[in-house]
């Protein structure tokens, strides 16, 4: 009984969460800033070219060429950078500007990429994962890079 | 069928096992000491140490040191293609209002300088008052001056879409007051540009 009670409470928090962490444009996540050969971005089964400007939006795809480079600023300010041959998914991504609260997913599925954390890493670090093929990283306010090499093209 | 599954499976863990993953901690920008834990099915390192890192060999991930050249080899297209450090601006107003100092106006031209020359640029506007008056009014008027500086912005060419205005009230003065102080730093207006 005390338990159930508990597990309802927690996930009433959980919900509570997530609800204030949504904005007025929930699936927008950021934008593309620099854009170097080729780059698309797979939404919803097209393939979209990211030229700087474009918007990134929660679970799309972005993908680099041989000859490739991107980069990304979040609407927390977080930066993402990827180099060439490399497929990065934005699985999740929040950010309630006024509060300043949120929390994000990133995916590396394969290649190189550059990280320089924002504003969620340094209000709530453990809202933030990074996750590779076979493992998930977690970031206190902070820079990094990661390499998967013979990762899937998925 | 069924006979070729487990040489599926047994081609899939060597193949795993080719695939090699390094995660490498970089010295932060802001001179802010940093962390990255990385976790696996079996194990959790925490790395600490800029250049040190972790690299993934035979299914788990070990210790790895290296060096800013080494970072440079593997990481430099990744680390070129990193968009422009966001920047802050403030901008403080006379008692009450929606109107700039004059030293703020000149703040506001090299601002909207950047806004023109950073690619794709984008900016959050947030408004910020003195303790003078309630809390609510002060919600308003912080809000107030957020949208003056964003009405601004656009009158001067900015697109709309990409710049967003919020107002904090008296909740995160830059210097802490007792209520009812008149205190100049704390009504301003904060830009972030991204």
């Amino acid at each position: 009984m005390i338990k159930s009670h508990r597990a309802l409470y927690v996930s009433l928090l959980v919900g509570c969460a997530l609800s204030t962490g949504v904005n007025a444009a929930p699936d927008v996540a950021g934008m593309v800033k620099t854009s170097a050969g080729s780059v698309v971005i797979e939404r919803a089964g097209k393939r979209i070219p990211a030229f700087v400007g474009t918007e990134v939006l929660v679970a799309d795809k972005l993908r680099t060429g041989e000859n490739g480079a991107v980069g990304v600023t979040l609407a927390d300010n977080t930066l993402l950078s990827a180099g060439p041959s490399s497929t990065l998914v934005i699985d999740k991504f929040m950010y309630d500007s006024t509060n300043q609260t949120g929390g994000m997913s990133i995916n590396v599925r394969k290649g190189t990429l550059a990280v320089a954390t924002g504003k969620i890493a340094k209000k709530t670090p453990e809202s933030i994962d990074f996750h590779t093929p076979t493992s998930v990283l977690g970031v206190r306010g902070t820079e990094f890079v990661v390499e998967v090499d013979g990762g899937s093209d998925d | 069928m069924t006979r070729h599954l487990p040489i599926a499976a047994i081609l899939s863990v060597l193949l795993a096992g080719c695939a090699s993953e390094r995660v490498v901690l970089l010295p932060s920008a802001d001179g802010h000491p940093g962390a990255v834990v990385v976790r696996d099915d079996w194990d959790e390192r925490l790395i600490r140490t800029p250049y040190t890192g972790t690299i993934r060999r035979l299914g788990a991930n070990m210790p790895a040191e290296t060096s800013a050249e080494d970072v440079n080899a593997r990481f430099g297209a990744a680390l070129a293609a990193q968009p422009k450090r966001p920047t802050t601006y403030l901008l403080y107003f006379e008692p009450g209002g929606d109107q700039l100092t004059d030293a703020s106006r000149s703040d506001f031209e090299r601002m909207r300088k950047e806004i023109a020359e950073r690619p794709a640029a984008e900016g959050l506007v947030i408004g910020h008052t003195d303790r003078v008056g309630s809390a609510e009014g002060n919600d308003a008027l912080s809000k107030r001056r957020a949208e003056a500086i964003r009405e601004q912005l656009l009158a001067s060419g900015v697109d709309g879409k990409r710049i967003e205005a919020i107002g904090r009230g008296e909740r995160d003065p830059l210097v802490p007051t007792a209520d009812e102080i008149d205190e100049p730093k704390n009504r301003r207006v904060e830009i972030i540009l991204r």
